[in-house]
């Protein structure tokens, strides 16, 4: 696919979702109460991507402040959805609904990895969050996709966040030593072909046992910004350059934006993630003014905009920055590299606790 | 010599970091050091195998590595040793310059410090077994031995002696350097503006024959070294009160806390107060005040507005001069908001009507001034009429004293802790007070200024009884 292939690709995703997410017959009551209230029909005026700067920022607290149902497309009424949280340290948490978006957006990832590092019919253990969390069905999807099984271990994040805040930090390496004593029995005691984890869960691994030793011969990983030295870390050390170490970056709201782990080594470990497109786009807008894209080789903050039969969100502002990047012959379109919370050279950020 | 990389050392192997950042020289945009930064997971992999590093420590006897550690210190003074990645030699001017660039440090004041230094590297028998009181090195060869008469063996209590290093005074590095002929290898985190001197110090060994792996450096963030006060067997670290009150329960770690260092003339002794000023004035600002041992409160029975007076006007005769400028004995800040800080605190405490800086009648300008791009602190005496001042207790890190007027019988009392107190005085019952008096580190009784202190005595920890730990044993008649 050529750049102005994915560009059209897009387009036509647009047009199609507002159709989708603005009609009387599939439109969820959220976004049709949204445009009477505006006044404008964006099936009219949004045409392409490009138009999508019309509509303001998505704000997540309507996750937490409007009712589920309310995000609930016509088109599936009737049909019980999922409900996954995010974020959530005190509170109520914010909330997407969803059916199939998940099996979806890990079908596409799988087909981008390889055979050699995530055989096929091989067991999988996912050492993370579990509990309300797309990502614990997610995985398992994904090993089941790939025709095996997978084993799960727990850690909340929640706990561990409050722990850091009331700077608890025994009790963290305590939590974390809890986690990890029964990551490690299931891996020494089940085959096991591949895992996922965050990256400080798998460095935590790596400290007992040889990950490799243990069958192991590729790991996704997501949830935390890595610098290029933590990355080389981690496929270098950790997982003794034997496993192939896959990072990706996503959440509840987007999906899952991948990159290219064979050429980390010849690019520094410098990762550079590539959206789900046409499903999500991730854009790099100027923080100060956000209809301004970032130019190639630039930090800004990152965008977020999903564009599924199940939930359409515009413009979300993520709480991360990263480089806009060039696309790739792999994926035509914009990647976003280096991510890091955003702020992270002016503010402290609890981040990357996991 | 253009700006070095200073790499992490893993057990003595080079390690160029993706991660890294550039020291400028103080004052201007010209890189000083690229320095590596390690990742706090990377730290405490290592950490997990130290064990090895300790192995290779081992297979010199005791009188081998104090051959090592007496030749280093000579390589310390003297040598062209390797700095950076890329086969370059510093020497000992070039060290001068380097750390002079990063830290703030006087020319002066670091050939001052670096002699002590290289000075501790030759007195390392003396140390030890000041510290040990008197075992021979064979003990710690074979595990056991005698001491006195008496059979006594030592295991040690870690693998490593990791030191959170601070940006402002090289003189710390003293303390890990006996570590090394005590066989226990040493992981060190420099601060930011100050790789230069435990490298050189590494590097001086190394070439002198200590196995490589004895060594380990790691730049890193303040994760970094979290995970090394969590994880290491045993930690110096530097901090303030709250620093140490967090870890005294914690017999891994030792803080080296603030010094509250005084110096005080018994009413025998207060009619002679001028012959003890220049004392007084060493002790204030030796090291341009920057150390625990550092005079911070002057107690006397009475002329406690004499002595102020005296000491500013001496004290006045310390001004901000050029780095290179042999005459220079106070140092620029490293970071400029640290004076700025440390000038308002001040400012704060004389708010109060009880305390006045006296000193302000005889310097040339403000406390704080700027030269050369850098920030200064100018020599404070501030008269405090009693403990119950702010300012009566505290200690910057430039020549800051309070002087306070106490009758001698309630100096125990009010006083408190103190790293270091010399007492001027002759009379014994106040001298043995003192002597039993369990918050002094050391005392100095009659004209010492409380920055001379002896390696083989220590003021604040003993290294040995932090590393190794007694235990009883047997052998049967017949092993």
């Amino acid at each position: 696919m050529t750049v102005d292939e994915a560009k059209a690709q897009l387009d036509e995703r647009v047009r199609e979702m507002m159709s989708w997410h603005f009609s009387e017959e599939t439109g969820c009551p959220f976004w049709l109460d949204w445009k009477s209230e505006t006044g404008w029909d964006p099936r009219e005026e949004v045409k392409s991507y490009d138009d999508i700067v019309k509509f303001p920022h998505f704000q997540d607290e309507w996750l937490r402040d409007e009712k589920n149902e309310r995000f609930v497309p016509n088109a599936y009424k009737g049909r019980p959805f999922n409900v996954f949280e995010t974020g959530g340290t005190t509170g109520l948490p914010k909330q997407r609904v969803g059916w199939d978006d998940y099996k979806h957006d890990y079908e596409q990832f799988s087909e981008q990895l390889s055979e050699e590092f995530f055989p096929k019919g091989g067991n999988w253990i996912m050492v993370g969050p579990t509990g309300p969390r797309r990502l614990r069905l997610a995985v398992e999807h994904l090993a089941n996709v790939r025709g095996g099984s997978c084993y799960h271990v727990d850690l909340d994040p929640r706990w561990v966040k409050r722990l850091i805040k009331r700077k608890e930090l025994d009790q963290v390496e305590r939590y974390q030593a809890h986690v990890m004593t029964q990551a490690v029995e299931i891996i020494k005691h089940r085959d096991i072909s591949c895992i996922f984890t965050t990256p400080r869960l798998l460095a935590s691994i790596g400290e007992r046992i040889s990950i490799s030793d243990h069958g192991i011969k590729g790991c996704f990983c997501g949830g935390t910004s890595m610098t290029p030295e933590y990355v080389r870390f981690l496929q270098e050390e950790v997982l003794e350059s034997r496993a192939q170490f896959v990072p990706t970056y996503g959440n509840t709201l987007m999906g899952l934006a991948v990159s290219i782990p064979s050429e980390l080594p010849e690019k520094g470990y410098s990762v550079t993630y590539y959206a789900p497109q046409p499903r999500a786009v991730l854009r790099i807008v100027d923080a100060d003014n956000t209809e301004v894209t970032k130019e190639y080789g630039e930090y800004g903050r990152v965008e977020l905009t999903t564009l599924s039969h199940e939930f359409f969100m515009p413009r979300f502002l993520e709480r991360d920055e990263a480089i806009r990047r060039k696309p790739h012959e792999k994926y035509a379109w914009d990647g976003v590299g280096d991510v890091r919370p955003f702020g992270a050279l002016t503010k402290k950020v609890i981040e990357g606790v996991y | 010599m253009i700006a070095p990389h200073i790499p992490i050392l893993r057990q003595g192997q080079v390690y160029k970091s993706l991660d890294t950042q550039t020291v400028n020289k103080l004052g201007s945009d010209e890189p000083a050091a690229e320095i590596s930064f390690a990742c706090a997971d990377m730290i405490k992999y290592d950490i997990q195998n130290m064990g090895s590093a300790r192995e290779a420590l081992k297979k010199f006897s005791g009188e081998e590595l104090v051959e090592i550690t007496k030749k280093a210190g000579e390589l310390f003074l003297n040598g062209d040793l390797p700095i950076g990645t890329e086969g370059e030699l510093q020497s000992p001017e070039d060290y001068v310059f380097s750390l002079a660039a990063t830290s703030g440090l006087p020319h002066s004041l670091i050939r001052f410090n670096m002699r002590r230094l290289g000075g501790l590297f030759g007195q390392i028998d003396d140390i030890f077994k000041g510290l040990s009181r008197g075992l021979e090195w064979s003990v710690l060869d074979r595990g056991y031995g005698e001491q006195g008469g008496a059979p006594v063996s030592f295991s040690p209590t870690t693998n490593e002696l990791a030191v959170i290093l601070p940006s402002n005074s090289p003189a710390v590095n003293a303390l890990w350097i006996p570590a090394i002929a005590m066989k226990v290898p040493v992981l060190l985190k420099p601060g930011r503006e100050e790789p230069w001197t435990p490298w050189r110090i590494i590097q001086a060994f190394i070439k002198a024959g200590c196995p490589p792996e004895a060594f380990s450096l790691y730049p890193t963030q303040h994760d970094g070294s979290g995970a090394i006060i969590r994880r290491a067997g045993r930690v110096m670290l530097f901090g303030d009160d709250s620093t140490v009150k967090q870890y005294e329960n914690d017999e891994r770690v030792e803080v080296h806390g603030t010094g509250y260092s005084k110096f005080v003339i018994g009413e025998d002794e207060i009619e002679n107060w001028e012959s003890y000023i220049d004392s007084m004035v060493e002790s204030v600002s030796a090291n341009s005040g920057r150390s625990c041992i550092c005079t911070s409160t002057i107690v006397v029975p009475k002329y406690g507005d004499e002595i102020a007076h005296a000491l500013s006007k001496k004290l006045c005769e310390i001004k901000p001069l050029p780095q290179d400028d042999p005459e220079a004995k106070l140092s620029g800040f490293a970071n400029p908001k640290f004076a700025e800080w440390i000038d308002e605190a001040v400012e704060e405490g004389l708010q109060s009507d009880g305390a006045r800086d006296i000193t302000a009648d005889y310097r040339d300008g403000a406390r704080f001034v700027e030269r050369d791009g850098m920030n200064y602190l100018q020599p404070t005496i501030v008269r405090v009429d009693s403990f119950d001042e702010d300012l009566a207790l505290r200690e910057f890190l430039f020549p800051f004293a309070s002087v306070v007027e106490c009758p001698q019988s309630d100096v125990v009392e009010k006083t408190g802790y103190s790293l270091v107190m010399t007492a001027v005085t002759k009379d014994v019952e106040w001298i043995n007070e003192l002597f039993d008096h369990p918050e002094i580190e050391r005392l100095n009784i009659g004209n010492v200024p409380t920055n001379r202190i002896s390696w083989n005595q220590p003021h604040e920890g003993n290294l040995f009884d932090f590393l190794y730990t007694r235990r009883s044993f047997a052998f049967a008649e017949s092993a």
